[in-house]
């Protein structure tokens, strides 16, 4: 049997970078209509809660004035926040095994290695950006509408800048957080119950038998008590220390995620 | 060219394809048959690096899949209907594959018009009928002008008038030169339009041969078939207590 020759062109020098595999995802995550319904529930919630909790927010006693941080109570939300971000970001991976649409993906970029990092590296910059822009928006909104005599906390106050930025950056940590945790299980189910179980249920429960000793390591209390404060809290991580305990959970998961990922069957 | 050398892949203790060996030549259909649970999906899955090999590699034009330039310019593959997301529509489904292929977007356009799914791209891939599905599968499959592609079961749920499309575009991508494995259980339609045939049962090589020779061994085609693999047909065997491996087909 003779082989005509091939009429289609060669495939031109050089090969596929992550650059491909980061645009493709670019393009999956911006097709499809759940991500902007999440991110407008993220941006819509956060603001909503931190208006909502400034505005019953009362005048301090005299005792407690040495410690308001109202700056903490308008960033509440972040508590919503991270639960859609963080969903949205198993979703990037597990719905790709549900939906079969794992074979396609991987016929383009075969290194899951690769892939999962462009995935991160898409969806983390994405959710920075809406974090940080909803975190500031939220607190200007949510000092707008303190009742009048409750002291106003401005952007430029010690350590007020610092916790809206530290509370958007959280929302970008934990949409990775999502991403690796659904490497991790590539089944939606059990990804959202293990990333719903360390941010709101073992906290919940371990601060409950020991107090803020080991509960002051999860990532919504780093949230709340590490990262959203004007006046660090005691007994808990100081804002730089959690933002880089954090930090290392993404490290450690997505690394754990894209090892498995690379080992076992697609 | 896609050289399959010794693969072996089992599941827990089932074997599902044993020291398999075979080429798939260009400028040919390579028709892949075997009865279900042979092993044929396994074997693919393979070749696309999807799964990993126990034992041996599957190369195409020498390389692993993994190690390919451009994956998508050099292999072209529906593995199985519906490896899309159903809430993105057919046209951001292969928008983001050229994306991450390489390949320039206005060959969307293309690819479509040749399924004849232009229409209908911008609906939810996940309102399209079976038939609608292997379209945009095999518009995947066409979307980087590879020169080697893979079909499992092309024909699934498609009508006459498609099952002769698949059929007359089989043909005229081998005649352009390429490397086609098409595989089906669809003994009648490979004797349509396969010119070589790889049989396999129980993840075994039992003939790697032509229609022709393979046809003239029996009556048709058919009877050829049926006492190649009668031995390893679980649900004909004369009660052997084996069972074939599983074919996977669920992913």
């Amino acid at each position: 049997m003779t082989a005509p020759t091939v009429p289609h062109a060669p495939a031109p020098a050089g090969r596929h970078r992550f650059a491909h595999a980061a645009r493709m995802e670019w393009i999956k995550l911006r097709s499809l209509r759940s991500t902007l319904w999440a991110l407008l529930l993220t941006v819509a919630g956060m603001i909503a809660i931190g208006v909502v909790t400034m505005a019953n927010t009362k005048v301090p006693s005299a005792a407690k004035a040495a410690e308001f941080d109202p700056t903490n109570n308008v960033l509440a939300g972040v508590a919503l926040g991270q639960l859609v971000v963080g969903v949205l970001g198993v979703l990037v991976v597990t719905g790709e095994y549900s939906s079969g649409s794992i074979r396609s993906t991987l016929a383009a970029i075969p290194d899951r290695r690769t892939l999962l990092m462009a995935k991160a590296a898409v969806y983390g910059a994405l959710t920075l950006l809406v974090g940080e822009a909803v975190a500031l928006v939220t607190f200007f909104a949510g000092r707008a509408a303190l009742a009048d005599g409750v002291p106003r906390p401005g952007i430029g106050d010690p350590g007020v800048l610092r916790a809206v930025l530290l509370s958007g950056a959280y929302l970008g940590l934990i949409g990775l957080l999502g991403i690796g945790i659904g490497a991790l299980t590539r089944h939606t189910a059990s990804a959202i119950a293990a990333l719903v179980g360390v941010t709101f249920v073992l906290p919940a429960v371990i601060g409950g038998i020991s107090g803020t000793t080991v509960a002051k390591f999860f990532p919504t209390m780093i949230a709340g008590n590490s990262l959203a404060v004007a006046k660090p809290v005691s007994d808990m991580l100081s804002p730089w220390t959690g933002l880089a305990v954090l930090c290392l959970y993404v490290a450690v998961v997505l690394g754990a995620g894209a090892r498995l990922l690379a080992r076992r069957d697609a | 060219m896609i050289e399959v050398q010794g693969l072996t892949k089992r599941y827990g203790p089932t074997t599902a394809v044993e020291a398999l060996s075979f080429e798939v030549r260009p400028g040919a259909v390579t028709g892949f048959l075997g009865p279900n649970g042979s092993g044929k999906s396994t074997t693919m899955r393979m070749i696309m690096g999807l799964d990993r090999p126990d034992a041996g590699q599957a190369l195409i034009s020498g390389r692993p899949y993994g190690e390919l330039r451009w994956p998508l310019r050099e292999v072209g593959a529906l593995l199985e209907a519906r490896a899309f997301h159903p809430g993105r529509s057919a046209r951001a489904h292969l928008s983001a594959l050229a994306a991450g292929g390489g390949i320039r977007s206005a060959r969307v356009d293309e690819v479509l018009a040749a399924v004849g799914l232009s229409d209908v791209a911008g609906r939810r891939a996940g309102t399209y009928s079976l038939g609608m599905a292997q379209r945009l599968g095999i518009a995947a499959a066409l979307l980087g002008d590879p020169g080697v592609l893979l079909f499992d079961e092309p024909v699934n749920g498609l009508d006459p008038e498609g099952v002769r499309w698949i059929r007359e575009l089989m043909k005229s991508l081998a005649a352009e030169g390429r490397t086609v494995l098409l595989s089906s259980h669809l003994i009648g339609e490979m004797a349509l339009t396969a010119d070589h045939l790889v049989v396999i049962g129980q993840g075994r090589l039992l003939a790697d041969t032509s229609v022709r020779e393979l046809t003239a061994r029996g009556r048709s085609l058919e009877e050829a078939f049926f006492a190649l693999t009668g031995a390893s047909t679980a649900y004909r065997g004369a009660g052997s207590g084996v069972d074939a491996a599983p074919e996977r087909n669920d992913r």
